[in-house]
């Protein structure tokens, strides 16, 4: 049997989103998607730390036994966040100034755990790998997309400061769509966090439902 | 049977932990000198961004003391020296923002006038009150020449409260803050003159209080 990689890729960037579908890793998507430039900071460095951890525990699956699984899954995530923080901080210091609060918070998103719960664990080194970093980039998408509504709608701007983040180069994405002083404070605080990603979730169900699809559920993942 | 089993998961759980453990060490002992290599840097550039090169000949990191600020926090003072003399002092201040702590650095010139002030850490809401940050704008860039008795302490506030400084758009708890954060330091200022610029006592004394 050929690995269904494509569907793999199709799970991790839409059909399954961990935020639009399952609604897992909630507390960085809230926290770090007060701009499209942060958000997209935080899910590329959560998809490094997926795709890696996955791999890991999907090379050693045959070793982990069932009941001590979950203390080895914590504890490669929180290895991996770890690596991460400290080659970043060491070789990469520009970025890691911006990035570097999120990193540790990595650790808090459910979203990692859980994929190594329900994929990672029963299957072969390189699924696992493509799986991980999908997954990731998934919510790399879907954190940019909340953040990037709540930066239109709260400040006027798109990929604000993103040449800070990621060099010069990206200067080209810094928009400015709406004049100053228009935007709407509430989107950018907490409240609009949950709203647009209310409004986000509505929208990914309806195309689904218009592609004449039956509506996937989250399954019996809960959010934490 | 039973404990056979349960030494078997403990070997297995012991085993990851042994080796990412290695594996955590060995990095960590890779990296160690480059990132304090990166923090030493960093706190340079801060300086250099609040006591201007041309006024010292000493290297700052090193040249420093520390202190009890009037919070009872401690803080270290950079001391700037040119040929021996004091020219200029940096420390760290504090205000309270919208979102929790904002830490600022603050450099003086020997008579209590601001050299520079540069914000090191916040919380703030990006896009909102993130604007005293010197590369998003140029707000705090106004408070450089200014001093304790310039402009008269009632009027060391927003334009809100009846003070000289403007607020930035969408925030004035920000400014707020950070006004309040330079007026404390400049009256630690006023106050510990002496010691701050005491450039014969040097780290140790201060050090052995602790």
């Amino acid at each position: 049997m050929t690995t269904p990689y494509k569907t793999i890729v199709r799970d991790g960037l839409w059909e399954n989103n961990g935020v639009l579908a399952m609604l897992l890793g909630l507390c960085p998507a809230m926290a770090m998607t007060t701009s499209a430039t942060n958000a997209l900071g935080m899910g590329l460095a959560t998809a490094v730390v997926m795709a890696a951890s996955s791999m890991l525990v999907g090379m050693f699956r045959s070793r982990i036994t069932q009941e001590v699984r979950i203390p080895v899954f914590i504890l490669v995530i929180a290895s991996m966040v770890t690596l991460v923080d400290l080659f970043m901080n060491a070789w990469m210091h520009e970025l890691y100034k911006v990035l570097g609060m999120f990193i540790p918070l990595i650790v808090s998103n459910c979203l990692p755990l859980a994929r190594l719960e329900s994929f990672a664990g029963k299957n072969p080194t390189l699924p696992a790998l493509v799986d991980g970093l999908f997954m990731g980039l998934g919510f790399t998408i879907a954190l940019t997309l909340i953040g990037a509504v709540r930066e239109i709608v709260g400040v006027g701007t798109l990929f604000a400061d993103a040449s800070l983040l990621f060099g010069p180069a990206f200067k080209f994405m810094e928009m400015r769509l709406l004049p100053t002083d228009t935007g709407i404070l509430m989107m950018v605080l907490p409240p609009g966090g949950f709203l647009v990603l209310g409004l986000l979730v509505v929208a990914k169900r309806m195309l689904d439902v218009r592609a004449g699809k039956a509506i996937q559920m989250g399954g019996a993942h809960s959010a934490a | 049977m039973k404990a056979q089993r349960m030494l078997r998961h403990g070997v297995i759980l012991g085993t990851f932990c042994l080796g990412f453990g290695i594996v955590l060490a060995i990095s960590d002992s890779i990296t160690v000198d480059d990132i304090a290599a990166r923090a030493l840097e960093d706190r340079l550039n801060s300086l250099s961004e609040v006591i201007p090169a041309s006024i010292h000949d000493n290297n700052l990191v090193t040249d420093a003391i520390t202190m009890k600020n009037e919070r009872d926090k401690e803080i270290t003072v950079y001391r700037a020296t040119k040929g021996g003399k004091v020219t200029g002092i940096a420390y760290e201040i504090f205000g309270s923002g919208y979102a929790g702590q904002m830490k600022l650095m603050m450099g003086l010139d020997t008579q209590g006038k601001i050299l520079g002030v540069r914000v090191l850490a916040h919380k703030e809401t990006a896009g909102l009150g993130d604007k005293m940050e010197v590369k998003k704008s140029d707000w705090i860039l106004r408070f450089t020449d200014l001093s304790l008795g310039n402009p008269p302490p009632d009027k060391w506030k927003v334009k809100k409260d009846g003070g000289q400084f403007d607020q930035f758009t969408g925030a004035t708890i920000t400014p707020r803050g950070i006004i309040d954060a330079i007026r404390s330091g400049l009256e630690l200022f006023a106050a510990n003159k002496e010691q701050m610029m005491d450039i014969a006592a040097d780290q140790a004394p201060m050090k052995e209080a602790h």
